[in-house]
């Protein structure tokens, strides 16, 4: 496949679309693992959410 | 079960729980489809060459930096009129993901501007107004972390998106209203698109694999917003416990 003689812009903006997107993966699946965490440390000193009766339906 | 009973967070997680993993399987291979029909079926144009493939990056990073933001101004006047419990967490959850398509959109167009136009930047209506889209976006990221409070941040970003929703048609109608260096409306034309279809069709596939992607991490962010208030409320509940007589958490949505 032949880029021309431009090739160099249009590397460029893929990877850098790449990148951004890779970025946001990380930024949700980081910030999933630190909620995530959070609620455990919570859990492990007996903090937890009272279960409501809606809850316990669904 | 009706749409609003997905009101409550609880069902929601396990909502997403459920769609998430087939939203996800969906997007990869439309992305997949989509690289393929614009790298090696979609032609060369015959004044840009191989340039116009940015295109297929280029205008989806733009068409879903404005639905971004129109998700966000529908939600904010969830949050103010209608005070839907997830209204908040989808505008707070969708503004991170707006700023990064738009970075996208500012930064493929600068990259496609320059060899065809000679200039990596212009200060023409067109990338000024989506310029100050992109400002908006971290304005408003900066506006919900600055508060402690997420309800009180939630209503205070609900009425500066819904401001700044002013600047979605002025985006939309910029090329039409002043003399630009961007082109005009070449999709969403009264008088149909003037691209051909071998251009279109992977260009169409590029839009749905950019609004996939938008949906997968807009869910991911909302649960990890919910999850977020979650350990707020139950630390403050803690606290409060601790420490009778002072003063008890601030409900949450998320509870």
């Amino acid at each position: 496949m032949d880029l021309g003689p431009h090739a160099g812009f249009i590397i460029a903006s893929y990877v850098l679309c790449a990148i951004t997107v890779l970025g946001l993966i990380a930024w949700v699946r980081l910030d999933q693992a630190a909620q995530e965490r959070a609620l455990k440390e919570l859990a492990d000193r007996g903090i937890g959410r009272a279960r409501t009766g809606q809850d316990s339906k669904s | 079960m009706a749409f609003w009973d997905y009101a409550n967070p609880t069902r929601f997680l396990k909502l997403v729980e459920t769609v998430l993993p087939w939203l996800t399987g969906l997007c990869v291979i439309v992305f997949a489809v989509g690289l393929y029909l614009g790298f090696f079926v979609a032609p060369e144009d015959y004044q840009q060459g191989a340039t116009v493939r940015i295109m297929f990056i280029h205008v989806p990073a733009a068409w879903l930096c404005m639905m971004c933001y129109s998700i966000m101004a529908l939600s904010s006047l969830g949050t103010l009129v209608w005070k839907h419990p997830l209204a908040d967490v989808s505008a707070k959850s969708a503004a991170p993901i707006g700023a990064a398509f738009t970075f996208m959109a500012l930064v493929t167009g600068s990259l496609w501007g320059k060899p065809m136009w000679g200039t990596y930047w212009v200060w023409d209506a067109r990338l000024t107004s989506v310029l100050v889209l992109f400002i908006m976006y971290l304005g408003l990221m900066t506006l919900w972390r600055t508060m402690d409070d997420p309800i009180k941040a939630g209503k205070a970003a609900a009425v500066l998106t819904l401001v700044g929703a002013l600047n979605l048609p002025i985006i939309k109608f910029s090329v039409d209203w002043w003399n630009t260096l961007h082109q005009p409306a070449s999709v969403m034309r009264m008088d149909g698109p003037s691209i051909d279809s071998s251009m279109l069709w992977p260009l169409f596939v590029m839009a749905i694999a950019f609004t996939l992607l938008f949906f997968v991490i807009h869910l991911m962010a909302m649960r990890n917003e919910i999850l977020r208030r979650r350990v707020r409320a139950l630390r403050m509940r803690a606290a409060s416990a601790a420490h009778p007589g002072t003063a008890a958490a601030t409900a949450q949505p998320a509870e």
